[in-house]
């Protein structure tokens, strides 16, 4: 679903709108509309690159200046506790580290949305915190919508606003956060929300 | 065994002299080979970058004919060159025959398949992932393409240097192309054969040598630079 919404994939059926629009089938207007969002894989992959390199990749690739990529990059290590690591090859990185780098990079351009999927997959407790207060922020403070993918219901409870409910690529059932983990309509959501069955 | 080291001793005073007819067979060589490898990596990395991001069921024919090319005996490649430049042919009227010209078209047939396949190999076990991540990040086509080759440098630099160990010590295409003509297009290996036929087995022998040495030193260069792309 993601790769749909990040046009990386052509859906099989029904039509995409973004903005209310229908995506058009133009290669160059769909690189302008993937450039107002980004997406982070379940499995990183980072550039052979130093830390600031990856960082800095979006922004040369929208043309900004060498100036503003400098303060861009500098500042928004700063602000995710990277700074020390910017000259470090990408590829020696932690998990932890390594997801941190993958989702900075993928805001550093100020996307309208940010797309992650099972963002904190195989991390320990401690990288999950910082993980997901980086997205908190991300949201409270930058205004970026950020969509979400995971099997994590507790995750999906501590940061979510909004939650849609999928069963074998089916909506459930959706609503705010609040409605679906206190008072579920549907009884396969019950069940999965009070973890007593995984679908 | 006195032979081999007569002919150890000759190529050290054929270096360290300055002979002008080995220096000239050297340059030509050098020339030649890169001159090829050059035009084979322009070629073959982006053809091996296209092949490498296309989906695996759609490119199997080329790729099969490229693994084949990647094997073809020079005197093939160079039987080819000859008939397609010879004076019948139908590239007669440019009158490249026996000229160094001619020896780099029959060097870039043999090196491009190599360098195209090896670069294949290495761009499709991660480039569709690269592709992904890049356009996720707002690259176009063009870009994202440029990152996955640049992403395989290691690949690619190892597709290089297997290119390039091809065409140095490659004898028959060169042979029939350039037709081993004295001060124009003689060349180490061709030098070679012509000074075993002759007996002078101490000058071959040198000449063998040199070739290795050369070999050597432009290798270790190439190595440096893919272990520099490593660490950097």
């Amino acid at each position: 679903m993601l790769r749909i919404i990040n046009l990386l994939t052509a859906p099989t059926g029904g039509v995409y709108y973004f903005h209310g629009c229908p995506v058009p089938g133009n290669t160059r207007e769909q690189v302008n509309i993937q450039r107002k969002m980004s997406l982070v894989f379940q499995k990183t992959i980072l550039f052979k690159e130093s830390v600031w390199n990856n960082v800095a990749y979006g922004l040369r690739a929208r043309g900004y200046s060498r100036e503003e990529i400098y303060e861009r990059v500098g500042s928004l290590l700063d602000q995710v506790g990277l700074s020390d690591l910017a000259k470090r090859r990408a590829d020696t990185l932690s998990g932890g580290e390594a997801q941190r780098v993958a989702i900075a990079r993928s805001v550093a351009f100020d996307p309208e949305l940010l797309l992650l999927d099972e963002p904190t997959a195989n991390l320990d407790p401690y990288n999950i915190e910082l993980i997901e207060e980086m997205i908190t922020t991300l949201n409270r403070e930058k205004g970026i919508t950020v969509v979400i993918v995971t099997h994590n219901v507790f995750q999906a409870r501590r940061i979510a606003d909004e939650v849609i409910f999928l069963d074998k690529g089916e909506i459930v059932e959706m609503g705010s956060a609040e409605k679906i983990f206190t008072n579920p309509e549907h009884e396969k959501t019950r069940l999965y929300v009070e973890g007593k069955v995984v679908f | 065994m006195t032979r081999l080291f007569e002919g150890i001793l000759e190529a050290f005073q054929l270096i360290f002299s300055l002979d002008p007819d080995l220096l000239q067979i050297v340059f030509l060589s050098l020339r030649v080979s890169i001159s090829a490898i050059i035009i084979a990596t322009i070629l073959g990395v982006p053809m091996g970058a296209f092949l490498g991001l296309k989906p695996e069921k759609k490119p199997r024919l080329i790729s099969k004919i490229i693994y084949t090319f990647m094997g073809i005996p020079p005197v093939v490649g160079g039987l080819i060159i000859y008939l397609l430049l010879s004076r019948q042919g139908p590239l007669g009227v440019l009158g490249l025959l026996y000229t160094p010209s001619a020896m780099i078209i029959a060097q870039v047939l043999l090196a491009t398949p190599i360098i195209t396949g090896l670069s294949l190999v290495g761009i499709r076990s991660k480039g569709p992932e690269i592709v992904e991540t890049a356009r996720s990040l707002g690259a176009d086509p063009m870009l994202a393409t440029w990152t996955v080759i640049k992403e395989s440098r290691l690949s690619i630099f190892g597709a290089i240097i297997t290119g390039f160990s091809r065409v140095i010590a490659e004898v028959g295409a060169v042979m029939i192309v350039g037709g081993n003509i004295a001060g124009r297009t003689r060349v180490m290996t061709t030098a070679i054969v012509l000074e075993t036929r002759r007996g002078n087995y101490e000058l071959a022998i040198g000449l063998g040598l040199v070739l290795l040495i050369l070999a050597f030193v432009i290798n270790s260069f190439l190595y440096n630079i893919q272990k520099g792309g490593q660490a950097n």
